[in-house]
């Protein structure tokens, strides 16, 4: 049993599953767009919580966030179930692909075999689309994948019952509903302002803010850490802003893609102009990046090294805050 | 970031024989995709990781050996984990997890938890019982 599904390849998991079962059910949304819609730019440094044994930040909404977001601003409807027992986890995924519905699966990537040995970690919140069963084997279009592949049974309910942070529970989830036109202009507004909303709010882990605290941490990890453990610290930053999935520059690029598509849906210029700097701000990203690593390349933790790589978030996080001003008041 | 200028340094994707998408402005200041095969700062810091990992499993090994923690913290490095993790794999309390990284403790466990350990580390109990 096979369904018609076009595999698209994203840069990002959760919005190249939205941005794939749209099209499926035949309406072309790009993947910049759902991020953007769905709010998905972010940064945030979550405190007290470890992962591979260093600090975590992110930077980008919260997983199932932006696809939540991304459905109440266009209209559609989704159902979301999570099970106790991998049984009927499977049932209500068979009983979908007999109806021929594809459907988004939310899974651990530790167990994901089709994954290089250097990629799995223990990390939760992988999305990816079910389209079909042949025999035992389930067909799956993992979107930051260049071709699709397949998964035995065993293997998926490994990866859906992964434990740890974020447990996925079997997720899975399809949308069910939608309307005769997409609401897409009031879904970019709506968007952008809450974009802009979380990016400049007034907290110290949140945002442009959140940017300032981790470059005044760096600072202080190599006295504070050792070189060893600064460098991991640097290496895991690095790490969350490139990894597959960001589109590179930690989602800026892709931000400032949707931001050229709504300047032309919304007929707005200055968002054209807008989507310019933003990609400027997403090379300053890159440029951290490459200036980070030649840290963690030399293994060294000389302090102006360190306080180098922090000027320079530092001021990103200045030309962030100026840019979500600009932006908000543009719409 | 132009689209001549997307990175195709030696990347780790490579054995999966795919590329990463990135984002990226064509020669008209047009948005578009394009593949990358790696970018070196990040392969580096993956690669890092990687190796801290293997420090952290070869570490555990060595205090196995010395009789001064159990095989589990050994298999819990080797498997990626850390305490929360491997405490929501096996179902049991953190503290109890770490109680059985203790040599004296773990000689007391019972096979039923020996086995769900064993079952978390896709392994048999004598595996569970002597690292090779």
């Amino acid at each position: 049993m096979q369904i018609e599904f076009t595999h698209k390849q994203s840069a990002h998991c959760e919005n190249g599953v939205v941005s794939n079962l749209m099209r499926h059910n035949g309406f072309e949304v790009s993947e910049p767009m759902v991020f953007g819609i769905g709010s998905g730019l972010l940064f945030c440094y979550i405190p007290f919580l470890k992962v591979n044994h260093a600090p975590v930040v992110t930077y980008r909404a919260m997983p199932g966030f932006i696809f939540n977001r991304f459905a109440k601003r266009v209209g559609i409807k989704i159902k979301r179930e999570k099970f106790s027992n991998p049984e009927s986890a499977k049932a209500r995924l068979d009983e979908n692909l007999k109806k021929n519905n594809p459907v988004g699966l939310q899974v651990g990537v530790y167990n994901l075999l089709y994954f290089p040995d250097e990629y799995r970690f223990h990390f939760n919140a992988h999305n990816l689309v079910v389209y079909g069963k042949e025999n035992d084997n389930y067909l799956i279009s993992d979107p930051v994948m260049e071709q699709v592949t397949t998964l035995t049974e065993k293997q998926l309910e490994k990866v859906r019952f992964a434990k740890g942070a974020f447990a996925p529970k079997g997720h899975i989830y399809y949308p069910t509903a939608f309307p005769e036109k997409l609401e897409l202009k009031s879904a970019i507004i709506k968007g952008i302002k809450q974009t802009c909303r979380e990016m400049t709010a007034p907290f110290p882990i949140v945002g442009t803010n959140g940017i300032k605290t981790i470059s005044k941490l760096i600072r202080k990890w190599p006295k504070k850490k050792g070189a060893k453990v600064a460098n991991h610290y640097l290496g895991q930053i690095v790490r969350m802003q490139e990894e597959i999935g960001t589109g590179g520059g930690g989602f800026r690029y892709i931000y400032a893609a949707f931001l050229q598509e709504a300047s032309q849906i919304l007929e707005n210029e200055k968002l054209n102009e807008l989507s310019k700097e933003m990609t400027q701000i997403g090379d300053d990203w890159r440029d951290f990046a490459v200036n980070a690593s030649r840290i963690y390349k030399n293994r060294s933790a000389q302090d102006d090294a360190y306080n180098k790589v922090a000027d320079q978030l530092e001021a990103i996080a200045n030309s962030e805050a100026a840019f979500f001003k600009k932006l908000k008041k543009a719409i | 970031m132009k689209k001549e200028e997307v990175p195709q340094d030696k990347g780790l994707l490579e054995t999966a024989q795919t590329k990463e998408l990135t984002y990226a402005v064509d020669e008209n200041g047009e948005y578009t995709t394009e593949l990358s095969s790696g970018w070196d700062p990040k392969t580096i810091a993956l690669s890092n990781a990687i190796k801290d990992i293997e420090e952290r499993v070869a570490n555990a090994k060595e205090r196995v050996q010395k009789n001064e923690t159990s095989p589990i913290e050994y298999y819990m490095e080797l498997h990626k984990m850390d305490l929360p993790i491997l405490s929501s794999y096996v179902g049991l309390w953190q503290w109890r997890v770490k109680r059985h990284f203790k040599p004296k403790n773990f000689q007391k466990i019972n096979q039923k938890t020996l086995q769900k350990y064993a079952d978390v580390f896709d392994i048999s109990i004598e595996e569970l019982k002597h690292i090779s």
